[in-house]
């Protein structure tokens, strides 16, 4: 009676409920799966398919030989820019998150505050300008210009210092120092090993984030041959008729790689955003 | 002498490690942000007072505050504002709301427990661009699963059009935001209810409160600094909404959010602007009054709910 709820053993309501959750979450997948793999009467049915087709092969097959949507290189694009900015994302921002946790400057407490501050601003409304200035770099129309503004975020510098504070102890970093190793020295023997399960979760939501971008990719690599898979099925879906076995075969093939990672990383997702949220 | 050279040597390379080496490894993001974030975000203020359409260049340099005074007699924009809001509230009020009561059930102990949170995870990684595709042929007027499954309850005679007006598209476009965002924020909320102290609810069960009221009165109010923190996220991402309204639209690279606007939001009236319109100087005045009211309802939701749930903050 008087436990509190994370000590009360879940009833059958609640399993229930949390199994109709699940059922919702994952019925849009499900129903891509089944019109990706149907014929184009299937979706002029009623009542509406329900179950898998045959013909995933044959609509995937019509998606990656369209003339003008360019799928293949959109899938290719988006591994280059995920994996790309991935990395870049890791490295930039365990370094400074290693800086603020365990060195000591000047104004690093104001300069870490002004991090924190960028992650209320909304990029997305100076897009006008940045297309601008990507314009004046010669970088519209190129990945240059998808992957440059998310090379390092305000996001994972907060992330990283949280992480490092607490697990590479000062008194290491300290004899570290006596035995005169250097800054970059003790990065990589120290404090890399330490994180790297920070490095996992980072890493996952980072690549799923960049993955899944979608406004920025289409401002400024519409209409070119190479764009994000995202973009790739936005063209899909243009035109007067839009045939939708397609659309969804494109989607559900854009779609796989980050359900792996769900699959596999799952768990660190769930912990990654589950201490932001305690910490921030 | 040799070694003295050697020292100072050493001795400068322990200085710039110490003293400049910091500066150097957090410099990339600084520099990153100013390039492509604060520099565009203020500079954005500068091209909504020029003319800058891309396929018109001899017009005047400046342009004063024409793109300004435009916006407050362009029914277009005011439309759009009145859509954005209109999903916001449909979507980000019952989201939160679920979120709470998922994250409460999530709280129980539970077998498989992981499991159970990984499930609730599956629509935050599926791309907004492939789950608006599916609830796009869902909510279609003729043959979609909605309609189907809503057969039995409505009216019966007429499918119901789901883009033929505002109510109805904004709650096809809420749904797909909703459907995205509750088990993340559910997460959000689960792992601030697990640092509540354990004891605080044996004394609310001593004095018999359900659990139905211990959510309410125990947990809610003592997660709040959390539920402030998915308003303003929420408030800031449901302004911005792009994607789902892009794509629900039967002619998605038009950009007008419906035949008469029915559902264009405020981002994508921005985009419509800027790159199907090419005018770049009045998208970036949209988007600076855009800034402007996030800031505005940010605050006033931070004051609302911090209100709402007990006054503490």
């Amino acid at each position: 009676m008087g436990r509190a709820p994370q000590d009360t053993p879940a009833g059958l309501g609640t399993y229930l409920l949390l199994a109709v959750t699940i059922l919702f979450s994952v019925f849009p997948l499900y129903w891509m799966f089944v019109i990706a793999t149907s014929d184009d009467e299937a979706l002029a049915m009623i009542p509406p398919a329900v179950v898998p087709g045959d013909r995933f092969l044959v609509n995937l097959e019509e998606v990656f030989s369209l003339q003008d949507v360019f799928f293949a290189a959109g899938l290719i694009n988006s591994l280059v820019v995920s994996t790309v900015v991935t990395a870049s994302v890791l490295f930039f921002c365990s370094l400074a998150g290693f800086a603020f946790a365990k060195l000591r400057f000047k104004g690093s407490g104001w300069l870490m505050l002004f991090v924190v501050l960028t992650l209320t601003v909304p990029n997305q409304l100076g897009i006008v300008a940045l297309y601008i200035v990507m314009g004046k770099l010669g970088w519209n129309g190129t990945l240059l210009a998808v992957v440059a503004p998310g090379l390092v975020t305000a996001f994972g510098v907060f992330y990283m210092r949280q992480f490092i504070v607490n697990s590479v102890p000062d008194e290491l970093v300290e004899s570290a120092r006596v035995d005169g190793a250097t800054t970059m020295r003790i990065y990589r023997s120290m404090v890399l090993p330490a994180i790297r399960p920070a490095l996992a979760v980072l890493g996952l939501l980072t690549f799923v984030a960049t993955w899944n971008d979608f406004q920025w990719p289409l401002i400024t690599l519409s209409g070119t041959d190479f764009p994000t898979s995202m973009v790739a099925i936005s063209d899909l879906a243009s035109g007067n008729y839009v045939i939708y076995r397609r659309v969804l075969a494109g989607a559900f093939v854009a779609t796989i790689p980050l359900l792996v990672m769900l699959f596999v990383g799952g768990r660190q997702i769930v912990r990654g955003i589950m201490e932001g949220a305690v910490k921030s | 002498m040799p070694d003295t050279r050697r020292l100072t040597w050493r001795d400068r390379l322990y200085r710039f490690d110490m003293r400049y080496l910091p500066y150097l490894m957090i410099a990339p993001f600084f520099l990153l942000f100013a390039v492509f974030g604060l520099f565009p975000l203020l500079f954005n203020g500068v091209v909504a007072l020029r003319n800058y359409e891309l396929d018109d260049p001899t017009l005047p340099y400046w342009a004063g505050l024409d793109n300004f005074t435009r916006l407050a007699g362009d029914e277009d924009f005011w439309n759009a504002l009145y859509n954005t809001f209109g999903i916001f509230l449909l979507s980000s009020v019952p989201q939160l709301l679920l979120a709470l009561v998922l994250a409460s059930l999530l709280n129980r102990r539970l077998r498989a427990q992981t499991w159970w949170r990984v499930g609730v995870l599956l629509p935050y990684v599926t791309p907004i661009v492939a789950s608006t595709m599916v609830f796009s042929v869902f909510f279609s007027r003729d043959f979609g699963l909605a309609n189907w499954l809503l057969g039995p309850f409505g009216g019966g005679d007429a499918p119901i059009d789901w883009r033929a007006d505002k109510l109805h598209s904004w709650i096809a476009v809420a749904t797909m935001v909703n459907w995205k965002w509750i088990g993340y924020n559910a997460l959000l909320y689960l792992a601030a209810m697990q640092s509540i102290p354990r004891d605080v609810y044996e004394a609310a069960a001593i004095d018999g409160a359900g659990p139905w009221k211990q959510l309410w009165r125990i947990t809610v109010p003592m997660i709040q600094p959390v539920v402030v923190f998915t308003v303003v996220l929420s408030t800031i991402g449901g302004l911005q909404l792009f994607t789902e309204p892009m794509l629900f639209d039967l002619n998605a690279q038009a950009a007008t959010g419906g035949p008469n606007g029915e559902w264009q939001t405020i981002a994508q009236l921005i985009y419509k602007v800027g790159w199907k319109d090419l005018n770049l100087g009045y998208a970036a005045a949209m988007s600076w009054a855009l800034f402007l009211i996030i800031l505005v309802i940010a605050g006033i939701n931070t004051w609302l709910t911090s209100r709402l749930s007990g006054g503490r903050t």
